[in-house]
Order: structure tokens, then C-alpha cells, then sequence
């Protein structure tokens, strides 16, 4: 008796939820389009409006004869190898960014007084504009790749190495006594224990890095013009050079896309994993949660 | 279960003179004073009191978490621990999570799949080995969380108030759950609550702690037969019995 009551509970505290059909899906498919479509036809509009009122009219370039010239840019060889040069060190910088911002943010989480040390000296580096390393990075490897490369790496490492001393940081004590009762030490316990558990801030932290990067990259391909190397950088430096302002304004395009598709990416990454924890249901569980049935429940019962 | 239980000591916690002070000099606090208690081997005991009888402490003390300032601790055997909250680490599913428990205890892959399907069927929880924690209900994290305690093979399990954050009917089922799990397992056991019926209707045995510090001031056997019901006279009884004793004790510290 006392079993069936046990699994009658269970089965009323565990609703599955609905499956979702076709026309559920394109309807909440189209909720998340419209509104971006929407945003997008005013800032045409506005956009249009500027032009046609003429102020500044020989400078600013309406959206039509951007998107054109855009068009017109994204056919040529040199466009999509600068487009190419400009990946290629963020992902490189990031990539670096990366490594040396989870093995110094795992080194200084588990290590009291190397944290004490460094600690808050990784907060200043994080805050510090990553511009300031433009004129060291140059006397030191001259006008070269390495030289935005090095200041990637400075913009982007520190916010990697403290969003995994933040995550650990953050692990519930909870969690982290029911780990060493299970026996978990050291390694098993970082393994198992700290690095899946910090996840959704390392996530976050890894959002911020690519901003710090990406903003980093950019002010260097301004700053240290390579000769025969096309970036994205250098197109727009020489479009200001040429005060051509249809051309200046398709490349700022260019960087929207990229910053937008990226953040894409990781929102996809952060979805899943709020998913995966649960996270995401944390609203609707406090607005109708089981407490609320199991109250009505216990009335009838 | 596995050869390892079977050669160890019996299972059995001794405390002999336990004090336990936290903090130094003029702030320092007593949470435990002089406590002496022995557990049988395959004995429940509940521990009982109120505020600030350093429950939890003893517990901590007990699993290891803490060292004692004076006195001897001994445990036979290996402790597992469950607290208020389930604990389970929310990206894991349920069978991970009491797989995980037998991986730290070098259980091949194999037997590990094998051994947490059959824990999970011992807590009514056959079903559910894919969910992960959050699709689960109190009630039935917990018991993922008892499964766990389960899958370290322990031979002492400490328990810390793990049906306060329930409603009374889950609770009364995950009693009749824990009679069941225990019985055929010949696992000692410290509860603390401050639930007295849910004590007595536990227990084998109920110690009383005092407040501040905490020290054993009363040791009540509970004769009751099993299968007990925590809605029933002789339970009741004692209940009320303990309960006047520990609001004498109580009402010491408002004067």
C-alpha cells in the first residue's frame, strides 16, 4: 500500500512536458524572429531618414547604397582574406587567451597563497585597457602578428583565469562536502567535482574574454598596420585614409555580424547548459512548483 | 555486498569525552561538551534537541569533516553522510550520481551501471535513472541522495535532519522507506532530527541533547515493535514523554 502511495507520488511530481508539434515550434521560431526584423526594418528607416535629411547628406551614405557597396566588396579576393587574417587571430589570440587563462585560473583557485600573490593583481590586468600594451607590445616584437597577438592574449586571459577562480569559488559546500564523503580527492574531485560545477560562470567568463579579444584585435589592426597583410582593420584604416565613408560603414557591418554571430554561438553553449542543469526552470518551479500541487493534493487526499 | 565489508571491525561509533569549541578566548563557543555515546552495531539512534545543541557538529565530527578539541572519536567501518539537502550534483542524472559515488570507490564500469540500477530499484526509483536532478521531486532527490549513501558501502550512516525540507506525507513514506533499506542491511545509524515523533518513530533509541553546550541528558530506549506508525498511541506517547523533558530543558535558557 505504502508503495503505491510512494509511486503515485512520483508520478504526479514528475510531469513530463507536452511534446511539441510543428506548428508550436514555428510559432515560437517566429516570437524570437519578428521582434529582430522588426528592429532591423527601423533602424533602416531611421537609418534612410538620416540620408534623406540631408544632414551631412555628402558624407553619410544611405543603407541602400551601403549594403551595395558591401555586396560589391564581398565579390573581390582581398575582402574575404582580410575577412580570413581577422579570424585567424582571434581565434588564434583566443585560443591562447584560453589556455593560459585555465591553467593560471586553475593554479591560483587551488593554491591559498598564490592567490593572495596574484590575485587581485589578474582583477587590474582584467580592468586595465588592453591599449596600454600597444607600445610595449610594439618596442617588444616590432610591427608584427605577435604584437597584436601578445595584446590579445593580455586583453583576453585574465577574464578566462578569473571566471574559473570564480567558478570554483562558487561551487557549493554542499557539493563539495558530499564529493569528499564519497571519497573524491584532489584531482578526482577537481575533475568531478569543480570543473563541471563551474561551468556556467566559466561560460559566462569565456563570453567576456571574446569581447575583451575582439576588441583588442580590432584596435590592433588599426594600430599595427602590416604591409601585404589585409585585415579588416586595415580596410577600414585605409577607407578612413580615402574618407570613404560608404565603404567604412559596410566594414563596421562586417564587425556587427561577426560580434552577433559569435555571441550567437555562445548563447547556444549556455542554453544547453542551463538545460542540462536545470537552470532554466528555476522561475517556473518557484511560480507553480510542486509545493503549490502537493498542497492542493493533500486536501483531497 | 562487496569483500572489503565483511573483513572490517564491526561497525560501531564510540564517543568518549567529546568537547568541541569553535572560535578562541572570550569568543570562543562550547558546541559540545563531555559527550559520551556508544552505537551498536546495526542501531538507530536519533539524536534530538533544540537550537544550538551541536547536532551537526557531532555529525561533522563524526564523518571525519571535523576534528574534536578534546576527546576520543571511533568509527568501525566506513561513514557515509546525507544532509537537509539532497547534495546531488545537478549535472549528473540520477544513475550518475550514485554511479559516481562507486567510482570514487574504484567500482569498474560494469558493475558500476549494474550496481547503481539496482540502488536506484531499492529506493522505488527503477524508473527514473535518466532524470536529472531538478525533473525530480523533493522526495525523490532525497532518495537518489539515500541510493548514494548506499553506493559507498557504508557500514555508519549519518544522517542530518534529511526529511526536514519534506511535506509530512512524503516524509512518512521515505520513513517506512529508510525501515526498509536498513533492515536488510545491518547499518548503524545516527539521525539527527528535531522532530520528536519522527525520532521516536525511527529510532531504536533516542538520545536528548542539551543547548549550548550540547551534552547527553537523556537516553530513552524505544521499545515500540516494527512496523511503527508515527500517527500511533505508543509512538505518541513517548513523543510526549521526550517532548516535555526537552522543553524543561528549553525554557532553562529564558530565564
Amino acid at each position: 500500500m505504502a508503495n503505491d502511495t510512494l509511486l503515485g507520488l512520483d508520478a504526479l511530481d514528475t510531469v513530463a512536458p507536452a511534446p511539441r508539434d510543428a506548428r508550436q515550434t514555428a510559432r515560437k521560431a517566429w516570437r524570437a524572429v519578428w521582434p529582430k526584423l522588426a528592429a532591423l526594418a527601423i533602424v533602416w528607416v531611421v537609418w534612410e531618414l538620416i540620408h534623406l535629411s540631408g544632414w551631412k547628406k555628402y558624407v553619410i551614405p544611405g543603407p541602400g547604397v551601403t549594403l551595395s557597396n558591401l555586396w560589391d566588396q564581398a565579390q573581390t579576393g582581398v575582402f574575404w582574406s582580410a575577412v580570413g587574417t581577422t579570424m585567424e587571430r582571434a581565434g588564434l589570440g583566443y585560443a591562447l587567451a584560453l589556455l593560459i587563462g585555465v591553467v593560471v585560473g586553475s593554479l591560483v583557485s587551488r593554491i591559498p597563497p598564490l592567490r593572495a600573490a596574484v590575485g587581485s593583481l589578474i582583477t587590474g590586468l582584467q580592468i586595465m585597457p588592453s591599449l596600454v600594451w600597444f607600445p610595449f607590445a610594439i618596442i617588444l616584437f616590432g610591427i608584427t602578428t605577435q604584437a597584436i597577438l601578445f595584446v590579445i592574449v593580455m586583453a583576453g586571459a585574465p577574464s578566462i583565469a578569473n571566471a574559473v577562480i570564480a567558478g570554483v569559488d562558487y561551487t557549493p559546500p554542499l557539493l563539495v562536502k558530499a564529493g569528499r564523503m564519497m571519497g573524491l580527492r584532489r584531482l578526482s574531485l577537481q575533475r568531478h567535482l569543480y570543473l563541471p560545477a563551474s561551468l556556467p560562470t566559466f561560460v559566462a567568463g569565456l563570453k567576456q574574454a571574446w569581447a575583451f579579444t575582439f576588441h583588442a584585435l580590432v584596435a590592433g589592426e588599426l594600430i599595427v598596420i602590416i604591409a601585404n597583410r589585409p585585415s579588416l582593420g586595415v580596410l577600414l584604416s585605409s577607407d578612413q585614409d580615402q574618407a570613404d565613408m560608404t565603404s567604412t560603414v559596410a566594414i563596421m557591418i562586417v564587425f556587427l555580424i561577426i560580434g552577433i554571430a559569435v555571441d550567437a554561438l555562445f548563447g547556444i553553449a549556455n542554453r544547453a547548459i542551463r538545460r542540462r542543469w536545470g537552470l532554466d526552470q528555476a522561475l517556473l518551479r518557484n511560480s507553480c512548483s510542486p509545493g503549490v500541487s502537493r498542497a492542493r493534493r493533500k486536501t483531497s487526499v | 555486498m562487496s569483500a572489503t565489508a565483511v573483513t572490517e571491525a564491526p561497525a560501531a561509533v564510540t564517543l568518549a569525552g567529546v568537547s568541541k569549541v569553535y572560535g578562541q578566548g572570550g569568543a570562543a563557543v562550547r558546541a559540545l561538551d563531555q559527550v559520551s555515546l556508544a552505537a551498536a552495531p546495526g542501531e538507530f539512534t536519533c539524536l534530538i534537541g533544540a537550537s544550538g545543541c551541536g547536532k551537526s557538529t557531532l555529525l561533522n565530527l563524526v564523518a571525519g569533516l571535523d576534528a574534536p578539541t578534546s576527546g576520543a572519536i571511533s568509527v568501525g567501518g566506513r561513514v557515509a553522510l546525507m544532509f537537509q539537502e539532497p547534495g546531488l550534483f545537478p549535472w549528473l542524472t540520477a544513475a550518475r550520481n550514485v554511479e559516481l559515488a562507486l567510482r570514487a570507490r574504484g567500482v569498474g564500469r560494469a558493475e558500476r551501471r549494474a550496481r547503481a540500477a539496482d540502488l536506484l530499484e531499492a529506493v522505488h526509483l527503477g524508473g527514473f535513472g535518466e532524470k536529472r536532478p531538478h525533473e525530480l521531486s523533493g522526495g525523490m532527490r532525497q532518495r537518489v541522495a539515500l541510493a548514494r549513501a548506499l553506493a559507498q558501502d557504508a557500514d555508519v550512516l549519518l544522517m542530518d535532519e534529511p526529511f526536514g525540507a519534506l511535506d509530512a506525507m512524503t516524509r512518512d513514506l521515505l520513513h517506512d522507506e529508510l525501515d526498509r533499506v536498513c533492515a536488510g542491511r545491518n547499518l548503524t545509524v545516527l539521525f539527527v532530527t528535531h522532530n520528536v515523533r519522527e525520532a521516536v518513530r525511527l529510532g531504536d533509541r533516542v538520545v536528548l541533547l542539551s543547548s549550548r553546550p550540547g551534552r547527553v541528558i537523556a537516553d530513552y530506549k524505544v521499545p515500540i515493535q516494527r512496523p511503527r506508525r508515527i500517527d500511533s498511541a505508543p509512538v505518541a506517547e513517548l513523543a510526549g514523554t521526550i517532548t516535555d523533558r526537552l522543553r524543561e530543558e528549553v525554557s532553562r535558557h529564558g530565564k
